[in-house]
């Protein structure tokens, strides 16, 4: 199908960018790699009059890591594409549960052209990058002629598809946190197809004390309205990394009362609840498993999709692994 | 601003494809695929799901592939674009992708086929040496409604081979 006819406006200054945005930001969107929303055009589900291609913007193309260890932020400009931050090795050494995450997001086709921030502006609840900005504790910036703010995640996130932006703002960067040391992080989900929108999935970092369980956050995927993070620091601390599939179960039971999914004709919200509590489950067990080299530092050596996949579960979550 | 009922926004736009510069005026909300077939006739490109799923439309921009479902053709001025076409256009000698799907028997009812070609020359650059899994991971974005995979997957890795014999010649 087809786009409604639209006017596309190619603005190459962050201030020419904010003029138009405050000109025809109740009309127009912002157009950065478009693999959301020009599908969403050419479905016309939406029809804005106006689109603003911020990809020739100078200024806004920055991918970075700064700050000492310990410290570092990961700062990703509004016309960043997936791959680059993909690839990066900073990114990856910094922030791995970025990268995990980003390898699930559609297929390098699409990567290639969509970008991080845009994602996060979409805010679309089965897109990877508003779980892993709010569960690894990220913020953005937003500009507009009347000036410059910050949002952290939460603040962001108000319903599927719906961000607290107004419609003269721009998400200038998205700034990811990096992990502390000594902390695992695992993504993981399941969908019909490779890349296509998950039916659940849930992105987990787990704080390490030599055997000891000190902390552990989830993230979900296409089964809550938002992302909304649960923590599990209380009921989890303390355990033994020996005593991982115990615990697993523990930390299943907690996802499932956690999340409230819908049902479509894909996957009925039970079969997505029981789905999101076997992933969490896999998770837990695999980066309890984990020694500290496949943690940060190592994204594919604690997730990956060819080590584990679940593809094909029958929701059997005492199934035996393969090592 | 005041625009006539009926008309709509349009762009003079000079898009670099397969080497050469066309200047041309197009509808704002067209899509780079239709101005690829309809007004460059560059027809190997196929459309199929227009919203990113199937890669039946996948070209190279700057070397990498993308959706050209997905884009709008105003928007993809500044950047090289290569087509099926520009990979191979002579039956005669077929790129080494190309050969690869010949020798493989990876084509079928050939809808698909353009898509996965410009998919597969772009990653076994990235990939010279690909696995039968890595392969399969590879063409993963890319839907054969013949369920042709296997063979697929098997010229993406004799395309590597031709690709590191041609390179090695």
């Amino acid at each position: 199908m087809k786009p409604s006819p639209l006017r596309i406006h190619r603005p190459t200054t962050v201030d020419e960018t904010l003029d138009l945005l405050a000109a025809r930001g109740d009309t127009g969107k912002i157009l950065a790699g478009g693999q959301s929303l020009v599908p969403v055009l050419n479905m016309r589900l939406a029809a804005p009059s106006d689109l603003i291609d911020i990809t020739s913007v100078a200024g806004i193309d920055d991918l970075e890591v700064s700050g000492a260890d310990g410290s570092e932020e990961i700062c990703v400009g509004a016309s960043v594409t997936h791959r680059r931050v993909e690839r990066s090795a900073d990114v990856t050494r910094a922030n791995p549960l970025l990268g995990e995450a980003l390898r699930f997001v559609a297929h390098p086709a699409v990567r290639n052209r969509g970008t991080t921030v845009g994602s996060i502006a979409h805010a679309d609840p089965n897109g990877e990058m508003p779980m892993v900005l709010a569960l690894t504790g990220g913020r953005i910036e937003a500009r507009s002629r009347r000036g410059e703010r910050t949002l952290d995640a939460e603040e962001l996130n108000i319903g599927p598809l719906e961000t607290s932006l107004e419609s003269d703002e721009l998400i200038t960067r998205a700034i990811f946190p990096a992990l502390p040391a000594g902390s695992r992080t695992g993504f993981d989900e399941l969908a019909r197809r490779s890349g296509d929108y998950a039916l659940a999935g849930v992105g987990m970092i787990l704080d390490v004390d030599g055997e000891t369980v000190t902390g552990l956050r989830c993230g979900f995927v296409s089964v809550t309205d938002v992302p909304d993070i649960l923590d599990l620091g209380e009921a989890v601390s303390g355990a033994e990394l020996g005593d991982a599939s115990t615990v697993a179960a523990t930390v299943a039971e907690a996802v499932r009362d956690f999340i409230d999914p819908g049902g479509d004709i894909h996957a009925s919200a039970d079969y997505r609840r029981h789905l999101a509590g076997v992933i969490a489950s896999r998770l837990f067990r695999r980066l309890c498993r984990s020694d500290g080299s496949s943690g940060r530092g190592d994204a594919r050596g604690a997730s990956g999709r060819g080590e584990d996949s679940l593809v094909g579960a029958t929701g059997d979550d005492t199934e035996s692994r393969r090592a | 601003m005041t625009e006539d009922i009926g008309t709509e926004p349009t762009s003079n736009i000079r898009l670099a494809v397969n080497g050469t510069l066309h200047e041309l005026e197009v509808p704002d909300r067209k899509l780079l695929s239709d101005v690829l077939r309809q007004d460059l006739e560059l027809t190997g490109t196929h459309v199929g799901c227009e919203h990113g799923v199937c890669g039946a439309c996948t070209v190279q921009l700057d070397g990498e592939p993308v959706r050209s479902c997905l884009m709008f053709a105003v928007t993809a001025q500044g950047h090289e674009i290569t087509t099926v076409e520009g990979i191979g256009d002579d039956p005669e000698n077929p790129s080494d992708v190309q050969q690869a799907f010949i020798d493989c028997h990876g084509l079928q009812c050939g809808f698909c086929t353009p898509g996965f070609v410009t998919t597969i020359d772009a990653y076994i650059d990235e990939n010279p040496n690909p696995t039968e899994e890595e392969a399969r991971e590879a063409v993963s974005g890319n839907l054969c409604r013949c369920t042709g995979y296997q063979n697929i997957v098997s010229a993406v890795c004799r395309a590597a081979e031709l690709r590191a014999e041609g390179a090695s010649q």
